[in-house]
């Protein structure tokens, strides 16, 4: 657990939390991107770089910039209205319970272990291993991409008469 | 502190802050906004075990999170899209306002 850890966290920390209670709905994406982008460096730091860089191309890049895209088109940016008081605070309740139970499970329940090396997980032994161990599950990801493109453009196809 | 214990604390913190936003907001953007948050907590945990267990040289984690990044955006683009399809219907992405799917 070093200094660069716990900076790195606050980041996330600070980045999603705000993106869940600022009022604004483009000022909550951008906050969003910042906090993905301080996981994203959390995983590079525990030397995960492909995924490292994949969050930043898949959420960063893409998820984020789409949120963006459907806020604009469905002109809710500051229209929001807010629930009634007593439904938000029961929300929070429920997370707040929810996280100091895996907060203590996970105190209690992990014994501290000897230091490990840092492993190595070079592009080489991932394309090896998504070719090989994991070629059938790489192909089902694909089906399953093909199927979400075709799928979410025919859903938000307008089909009224004269609208393309 | 343990740095597997702080990487899986982390993880649920960020679980607990995507849940409360998922069951606090009603615009159905960040509802999404906040079930993926959700994921990406649960992606953190594969990647702190792959780091710490006992076996890194099989890369199951960071495989697993791979694919779960990629079920996730797959996620994120239906999810969105039906949301522009309810917004055609309904003119708002208010939960409360929206209240049937069959067009």
């Amino acid at each position: 657990m070093t200094i660069v850890f716990l900076i790195l966290a606050a980041l996330t920390i600070l980045g999603t939390a705000a993106a869940m209670s600022l009022k604004n709905l483009v000022h909550c994406v951008l906050a969003l991107m910042l906090g993905l982008l301080g996981l994203a460096l959390i995983f590079l730091q525990l030397g995960a770089q492909f995924v490292g860089f994949t969050q930043v191309i898949v959420y960063v890049g893409a998820v984020a910039i789409l949120a963006m895209f459907a806020i604009m088109m469905t002109r809710s940016a500051k229209q929001e209205r807010l629930g009634k008081p007593s439904s938000a605070v029961g929300g929070v309740l429920i997370a707040f319970l929810v996280f100091a139970l895996l907060a203590w499970s996970f105190v209690h329940g992990i014994h501290p272990q000897a230091q490990t090396p840092q492993p190595t997980a070079s592009v080489q032994q991932i394309g090896d291993a998504l070719m090989h161990r994991f070629a059938v599950p790489l192909e089902i990801v694909g089906l399953l991409l093909t199927a979400a493109l075709i799928g979410a453009g025919v859903i938000a196809l307008d089909e009224r008469e004269g609208a393309r | 502190m343990n740095p597997l214990t702080a990487c899986v604390l982390l993880s649920s913190l960020l679980f607990a802050i995507g849940l409360a936003g998922a069951l606090t907001r009603r615009n159905a953007i960040l509802v999404l906004v906040g079930i993926e948050l959700m994921l990406n907590a649960a992606n953190l945990n594969f990647i702190a075990f792959w780091r710490f267990g006992p076996n890194p040289a099989a890369m199951t984690g960071i495989l697993f999170t791979l694919f779960s990044i990629s079920v996730a955006a797959a996620e994120a683009a239906v999810g969105l899209s039906i949301i522009l399809a309810a917004y055609r219907k309904f003119r708002t992405t208010d939960l409360d306002q929206i209240t049937a799917l069959k067009g």
